[in-house]
This record gives C-alpha cells, structure tokens and sequence, in this order.
C-alpha cells in the first residue's frame, strides 16, 4: 500500500527546516507514518543544513544509513526539523534559521538540540522523529517539550550519514509522545550497519512490557544535588515513588566522578568538534569559494561568515584543548575523567538496574535567557554523563513545575536499552491509567 | 588565564576568523570555561588501554563509485572535472 | 664531516580498494573526480572502514623488515587545512604504529654489508591530488581521486652516510616490497620519500616529497654540497624544511606556516584499534632478496653479480627463472647483461618480453646455430617488436629471414683466401710477429660474413691459412 503523504503543517513552532510537501512511504512496520528527521542526518535528495549558513544548500547525495531503514520500512519522511547549529545547543536557539519555540509554552524555548524534532512531535506534527544526543540533545529537549526520547547504547544505531559534531558521544536515537512508539522506532533503526565501525551487532526487537516488580533503581545523590531546582527533583521523586508502588525497590548509588563530567564531556565534544568541523570550507559544498584570495584567507573570511558564534566558540575551544602543550592538561585529562566515570557507573550498576534521575535540573529556559556560554553548558550535567559512558538513557514526562513539562531519566547499562525502555514504560502506563 | 591575544593565536590555529570586537567578549568567555575545567587537574588515574571491540576490517571489494557530477554537485565551483579551489601559497 | 641521513618513505600499497572506502585504486588515466564516494571526498556524516588487505600488507611487511608489532595499534587524526585533504584531517598513526624496530640489509659504500634500523611503519591515507593553475587569477584544481588511496609510511633511523647509501636502500626496500607483492613500483608516484639529512655538528634539514628513487640522490647530493659550502664559508646550516624541485635538481626553503605545525593529533573516534600481533606468526612471507640471490648461486651456479643483478626486481628473477632451463650460466650472462642494457635502452619493462622466445633465443646460441653477435641482432628485432606492439616472432624465423645462421668453416675459406689475399701488407705484418695484424684480417673476414661466423673459430682458421700458407 505504497503512497504519498501530502505534509503542510501549520508549523507555527518553527519547527521545521525543511518539509517535504510531497513524501513518499512504502510497505512496512511503518507505512504511511510520518516521520521527521534532525536536519543533521543525511538524507539523499533533501539539503540537510544542519542548521547551518555554511550548508544551506548542500543536498547529500547518500541517505543515512537509518533514514534508509526508515525508508525500507515504509515511513513517510516528511521533514527535516531545526536544532542547534551543528547541535552545539540546549536550546535550538542557535539555529540559523531562528529559533524553535516550546509547544508548552511558544515564550520558553524547547530544549537542544533537537528542539526541531521534539516540538514537531509535541505539537502534533508528526507522531515520531528523530533526534541526536551527544551530551543530551534528544532527552534535554523530551524533558523540555512533555515527550519520550531515548539515547540509545553508544554502538547500537549507525552513526552513518549523522554530520559528526563529537563522534565518540553521539548517537541518533528515536523520540515521540509514548514509550511504545519510541520502543517502535527504536527497532526500526537498531539494525547493523558495517559502515560503522563503532557498532556491535545487537538488533532491538522489543515489545515494552510493564512488569518491573523487583526492578532495582538506584538514586543517584548527585543527581538531586546542587545546581537542581528542588521542585523538579521532588517531581522526579514522585515519580521514582510511583515505580516502587509498582514493585520497583530503589537503593542509594553514587557516580563520584559526576564532578568532573561536565568538563570532561565540554572539552571532549568540543576536541571532536574542531576537527569535524575543519572540512566545511566551502570547496566540496558549500557556496562557492572567493578564488581571488589566498586559500587560508578565504578559509578563515568563510567560516567567520557561515558559522554562528557558539560554533566558533567551541572549535577554538577544541582547538585549544587539543593544542600543543595543553593536550595533557585537557584532552587527556578528559579521557581519564570519562574511564573513571564509565566505571562508576558500573560499580552502580552491581547494585541497581537501572538508574533514576531528573533528565534536566530546571524547566524549560526563556527565550533568551541563557545568554553565558558557560551557565548554558551547566545545564547539561545530568545528560552527559550517560554519554561518556555511553550507556542508553531515556526521558519520559513526569509531571510539571509552574506548568511545564518534568523528565524522569531512567539510564541502564550498556546495551539494556529494553530495561529502561519497560521502567519507562511501566511509569508511564500507570500515571496514564 | 587567556589574554586576547592568546584567543587571537587560537583562533589562527584553528583557522577560523575573528572580528576585532569579538576579542574580548570570547577571552571573558574562554576565562570562564576554562577556570570551570579546572576541575580537572584533580582527576585521579592513569589512560589505559582501550577496551571493547577490535580489528573492525572491510574487505578488499570494490564498490561503485559516485558518477562524477554527484561528487561535484554540491561544490560552489568546478572546472574541467576538477573542483576549484583558492590557491594555496 | 660525516653525512646523516634518515629517510620517511611514503609507499602506496597494492590493495584493490582506497584505505577506508570501497572506491577502486585503479585512478590513473581517469578522469578527475571518478573514483570518489562519500567517505573519501569527505562529505558530511560519512565514516571510514578500514580495508582488511591493508593492514595485512602493512603486517607483511613488518614480518619482512624483521619488526616488532606492538599488542595494540590505534588510528589517529592529524589535523591540517590544506584543499587536497578532503576531512581537513589526515587518518594516520600516531604514538600507536603498526610495527617498530627493524631492519634492511644495505651495502655500504666500500661494499660491506650494514644494517639501516626501521624506527617504525604505519598506515595513513594520501590525500587528493591538486593542480595549480597559473595566469591571471591563481588558483587551484582539486582531483579526489587519489584521496583515500592506503600509504604505508616506512621511517628509518638515521644511519646512512651518504647519498649513495640512501639510494641503495630505496632500492632494496623497493626490491623486498616487490617481492612481497604489497607495492606496484611502475605506478608513478607509487612511492614518494621526505629525507632528514644533516652534517656531523650541524642542524638538520628536512627535504621533502621526492618522487623518485633518482631524485633521493640527487636531492641529498645537492644538500650536501650546499650545506658544506655554508659552513665552509663560516655560515650556519638552519634547521628547516625545504622542498626539492625534481626538474631543476635544487631544494628550497619552506618558509611559514608549513613550519609552526601543530597537528593536533587524537585518536580517531570512528575507528577501533587494531591488535593483530598474534596474527604476524601466520604470515607466509615469499622468499626474499638474500635468499632468492643465495639460492640462485646454490642451483644455478651463477655469479653473485649476477645472481644480485637477476634478484633486484622479482619480475626478472622469474623470467631469469622461466629462461634458465637449458643452460643457467649463459642464461644469466644474456638476461643479466645484455637483455637488461637493451631494456634500459629502450625504458621497456621485463614484463613486456616474451620468455619462451628469449628461451628459443637461448637455444639457437646454446646450440651454436648462431652467434653471439648475431643473437644480439636477433634479441634487438624481438625487442624492437615488442616494444611497438607487435607480435614477437620466433628467433628461428628471424635468423632465417636475416640469413643470420652461423657459417661453417668451409663455407667462409674462400672469404678468407680472398682477405688475406687483398691485404698483404697485414699478412706481412703477421708473419714479422705482429699481433694485431691477426685481429685486423679476421675483423675483414667478419664484416664480409656479417657475424654470422664466430670470431674464435675465425682466428684459428685465419693463423691456420697464414702459417701453412695455404692460399
């Protein structure tokens, strides 16, 4: 039963980049179902700019390897949604093509970095969408917008055809209203890919189940600590609450090298960054370079001019990190920093099965309210450090603060995606009821 | 502690341009980001080796290759096949 | 004041496909841009996969080279802007190489045998390939074809002496490459070398990108004049890069950024490490130069120069091998001596010439149906065939047509009677004693016979005629 979709939504969020008014679907688990994309996975024959100046026209000519799932799987791509420039961002206000606003409240922004996606699926657009979480952009946004995003297991969905902004971090992960739908694009897109080298061969094919009696859940302190506004980690403690009525039992864990997270995470993604970033030079795509000026003159005039402030920021901060005489004192440091907390979380994971937390310590932020670099990277720190770890990691809607949207973070170990999965899901079911 | 013209010299090692009234807004910036990373000078442990999967090989196949006009569609300008780039000297 | 030198040669090894894409190596005479995909043009989202054969090559070689491989092995980015490089980052290796610590066997220059130490080898991708377009605007032509295509990086300490010593140890890691089947040395620009040459005391100089094995010496010859003339005129040597400009024969200075690198090197996220030490035990090496040349001189009983000559390149040790059959020793001398002058003459490659017609050639001689002389004339006409394309014909055909068939005693006598008869003077001189007159009547006798006579058996029927005076 193959067909077009006929896709113009009323898209009042800004939510979309680029939509496809037209989409094609095919047979299969998803036929007909509309699908949106973060404007940062290729798709062949639909520019993807990652929110960008300096992409603003490229058309990839190869789709990404879980748009091509989709794809064969029946889906309707009907869209690429907006983000963060590149997914530097908790806020999608980055993007060149202005920002994107919170369904929740159209003054408060969605999240980032894909705020595009969640919005479009908080809005009703589209039933599903997918999003990328390098240090917290699919949960960030889920918990901002009132919807369900995971992060999957680092090495569990192919990374190819997602521009790389930090490639040891992210990964591409599914997002939408309810756990089951999330668990149905999940297993649409965690199929092997040997173009990654980075994936493991562990296809998810799962039906979310509700029963967690005797599940352990471990409660962080750190994740109720300083820098959390009180009301959201009480919301997210009902929340934890309603899991033990379930039969869940939650015993205390500690991640003690959460201290460290955030900077090793700030100078590991922005290292990753510098380097990815260095091929936009306008040469292979791009708008055409100025061949009058000298190479690193027309280099250096382009990427002042096509990439937005916080891009630049961070390269030069990669660029710093990574630098001769610094290395040892950043990079490096960082990677120890990362071991140290992947195997925290591994001594959690002896006692607890999973782990719960808020997925952010506030609400969702104001229109320009995070002005300072750094207090905007602080709101990450209870998202990055599942991907350090590279652990999975979802958020699901548990309640509101002064009206808006509270995510419960529910992260698992290494390939366990199912668990957190059936703990969300269980949540939700029974708040739902 | 950055000065601006550190932030001058980072932003030509990662040749990415600068306007002269960026300067000191990024040095107060970068000041404060890297007062926070402190925070790891106080990281305890060595690198180790890495873990998890090695040897990941793809055999010695060829595949095709993109036809000449998708490699080049997306460049701004081309010549002759080849695509047209600032000199470099 | 001792000459230093070190060598980083860049070799680009035989796989069928580029280091981390499916995209074919086969590009030259291609148009540009057509053997390109996402991963070696470097387009967004795209990610490398490492090629199996690669590594395999690189391993090999290790093995050969008598090298150590390190339990783990990790790809690593080198970050540089350049417009040939299309991810702004080469993948490369780093602190974590392939293999280290090995060595070739060179002679030195006074003919000893002396050991050149491997510092490392490692893999790293070529970048693309620019073409500079003078004129009014300057700019430049970029060619992605080449981009992707595997290099086996090979440094070495620095323990050669002398441009001359460099040379010979490009030749015989070229000559083991070969063996190994990992490297294709007629592929141009197949192997590109960087020299780190100093003088005993002094700063060294890096000279970079040379292309050809020629251009090693003549690059390091160069340097050494021209840093002993500094110093001889009370200058300094600075420590620097230059580059060497093949068709004048110069190195110049590098100036500027090139110099103040700072790479930035971390490992490479997309890729896993390598640990394939325990593989290197299963590795069939292919006999190797040394014992190629000691075996040659075992079965066939040839000279060590020649038994040197015939294993400097695999392909002539085969063909040397293919021809040896009826009579090794004069097999070497032909293939070793005179073939391989012919072929240096025409720049024609041994893969060109036919063996089972060099072998019908070695039988005529063996069998003394003709000449050395007019074996040559023979091998000449074939090579002359080959070399425009056409069918190489049987030898037996050509002495036929060209009447080059030896002649017999009695058929020459007359000839001779007729020479000694038309030059009495000489046939004077013999008979006072002097020797070259001999020479000079049989050299008369062979221009009339066109070769076709050996020049031995003349001289003896010659003295014969003279000093029975039977004409």
């Amino acid at each position: 039963m193959a067909g077009t979709l006929q896709f113009s939504p009323d898209d009042r969020y800004n939510a979309f980049i680029t939509t496809c008014r037209e989409a094609p679907f095919g047979d299969g688990a998803l036929a007909g179902t509309a699908v949106a994309v973060k404007d940062n996975i290729s798709t062949a024959g639909i520019r993807t700019t990652c929110a960008s100046r300096i992409l603003e026209s490229y058309v990839p000519p190869y789709d990404a390897h879980v748009v091509g799932l989709l794809r064969e799987k029946g889906a309707a791509i009907v869209g690429k949604t907006n983000m963060d420039e590149f997914g530097m961002g908790t806020t999608t206000e980055t993007s060149a093509f202005g920002p994107t606003r919170n369904p929740a409240d159209p003054s408060r922004v969605p999240g980032g970095s894909s705020g595009g996606s969640a919005a479009a699926v908080a809005a009703g657009l589209v039933p599903m969408a997918l999003g990328t979480d390098t240090g917290g952009s699919i949960r960030c946004p889920a918990a901002f917008c009132g919807i369900v995003g995971l992060k999957p297991t680092y090495g569990r969905v192919s990374r190819y055809g997602l521009v790389a902004y930090a490639n040891s971090l992210e990964q591409i992960g599914p997002m939408a209203r309810t756990v089951e739908d999330v668990s149905r694009l999940m297993s649409v897109i965690a199929r092997y890919d040997p173009h990654d080298s980075t994936m493991l061969d562990r296809p998810y094919d799962h039906q979310p189940s509700a029963e967690i009696k005797g599940l352990r859940v471990g409660i962080p302190e750190e994740y109720f600590g300083e820098g959390v506004d009180p009301r959201v980690a009480g919301t997210v403690r009902d929340a934890i609450g309603v899991l033990e009525e379930l039969g869940a039992e939650t015993v205390p864990v500690s991640i003690p090298g959460m201290r460290h997270a955030l900077a090793a995470y700030y100078v590991i993604c922005t290292s990753e960054a510098s380097s990815n970033l260095a091929r936009f030079d306008g040469v292979r795509y791009g708008p055409a370079v100025d061949t009058r000026k000298s190479w690193h003159e027309a280099y250096q005039d382009l990427r002042l001019e096509l990439f937005g402030t916080e891009v630049r920021r961070r390269i030069m901060l990669g660029t710093f990190a990574l630098s001769a005489g610094y290395a040892g004192r950043y990079y490096a440091k960082a990677q120890v920093a990362r071991r140290n907390i992947k195997e925290d979380f591994e001594r959690a994971f002896c006692d607890a099965d999973v782990i719960a937390g808020p997925t952010m310590p506030t609400v969702a932020f104001r229109l320009g309210e995070k002005t300072d670099p750094l207090s905007m990277y602080l709101s990450d720190i209870l998202t990055v450090p599942a991907n350090l770890a590279g652990i999975p990691a979802i958020s699901v809607p548990c309640g509101r603060v002064d009206g808006l949207p509270v995510g419960l973070q529910l992260m698992g170990r290494q390939f366990e995606d199912e668990r957190v999965v059936d703990a969300a899901f269980a949540y939700e079911q029974e708040v739902r009821a | 502690m950055v000065t601006e013209s550190d932030i001058e010299h980072i932003a030509e090692l990662a040749d990415i341009g600068i306007s002269k009234d960026e300067v000191p807004e990024f040095t107060t910036q970068f000041n404060a980001i890297l007062d926070y990373f402190e925070v790891l000078d106080t990281v305890q442990g060595e690198s180790a080796p890495a873990v998890g999967i090695t040897n990941v090989f793809r055999d010695d196949e060829p595949r095709p290759c993109l036809p000449q006009e998708a490699a080049l569609a997306n460049a701004g300008s081309t010549e002759d096949g080849f695509i047209k780039a600032p000199r470099v000297m | 004041m001792k000459t230093i030198v070190g060598l980083e040669i860049h070799v680009q090894l035989a796989t069928r496909t580029k280091l981390f894409c499916g995209c074919s190596t086969d590009y030259r005479d291609d148009e540009p841009n057509t053997h390109c995909c996402p991963v070696c043009l470097g387009l967004p989202g795209a990610l490398p996969r490492l090629n199996r054969k690669a590594v395999e090559y690189g391993l090999k070689v290790a093995k050969a080279l008598d090298m150590r491989v390190p339990e783990e092995s990790e790809f690593a980015r080198k970050n540089y802007f350049y417009p040939d490089l299309p991810k702004a980052y080469q993948i490369t290796q780093y602190d974590k190489p392939l293999a280290v610590e090995g060595t070739v066997e060179i002679e030195d220059d006074e003919g000893h045998e002396k050991i050149v130490r491997i510092t490392r080898v490692h893999l790293e991708e070529d970048p693309g390939r620019l073409v500079h377009v003078a004129g009014a605007s300057k700019y430049s032509l970029v060619d992605y074809n080449r981009s992707g295509i595997p290099l086996l990086e090979i440094v070495t300490e620095p323990d050669m002496r002398s441009p001359q010593e460099a040379r010979r140890f490009l030749n015989k890691l070229r000559t083991i490459l070969e063996y190994l089947g990992v490297f294709d040395g007629d592929r141009e620009g197949s192997l590109r070398v960087d020299a780190n040459i100093s003088l005993e005391g002094s700063e060294r100089v890096e000279v970079k990108n040379i292309s050809s094995y020629k251009g090693v010496e003549k690059a390091l010859t160069f340097e050494v004049t021209r840093q002993k003339n500094l110093l001889r005129r009370g200058q300094t040597v600075t420590r620097e890069t230059r580059h060497f400009m093949e068709g004048r024969g110069i190195t110049t200075s590098a100036r500027g950024k090139e110099e103040e690198h700072d790479y930035r090197y971390f490992p490479e996220p997309d890729l896993r490490p390598l640990r394939v030490a325990d593989r290197v035990a299963e590795i069939d090496l292919p006999e190797l130069p040394v014992a190629r040349k000691n075996r040659f001189m075992a079965q066939y009983g040839i000279s060590l120069n020649h038994a040197r000559t015939l294993t400097g390149d695999p392909k002539l040790a085969d063909f040397f091998e293919a021809v040896a059959g009826v009579d090794p020793v004069l097999a070497a001398t032909w293939v070793a001596d005179t073939l391989l002058g012919e072929l240096n003459y025409r720049d024609m490659s041994i893969a060109a010439v036919p063996a089972d017609r060099i072998a019908e050639l070695l039988d005529l001689l063996k069998s003394e149906t003709i000449t050395d002389k007019a074996g040559v004339q023979v091998l000449r006409e074939m090579l002359d065939a080959c070399a425009a394309g056409k069918p190489c014909e049987p030898p037996a055909v050509i002495v036929e047509r060209e009447g080059l068939a030896r002649a017999t005693g009695g058929e020459f006598t007359p000839i001779v009677q007729a020479v000694i008869a038309a030059n009495p003077q000489a046939v004077e001189d013999y008979r006072t004693g002097k020797k070259g007159a001999l020479n000079f009547l049989v050299g008369q006798v062979m221009k009339e016979t066109r070769g076709r006579a050996d020049p031995r058996e003349l001289g003896r029927i010659v003295s014969e005629c003279l000093d029975t005076g039977g004409v």
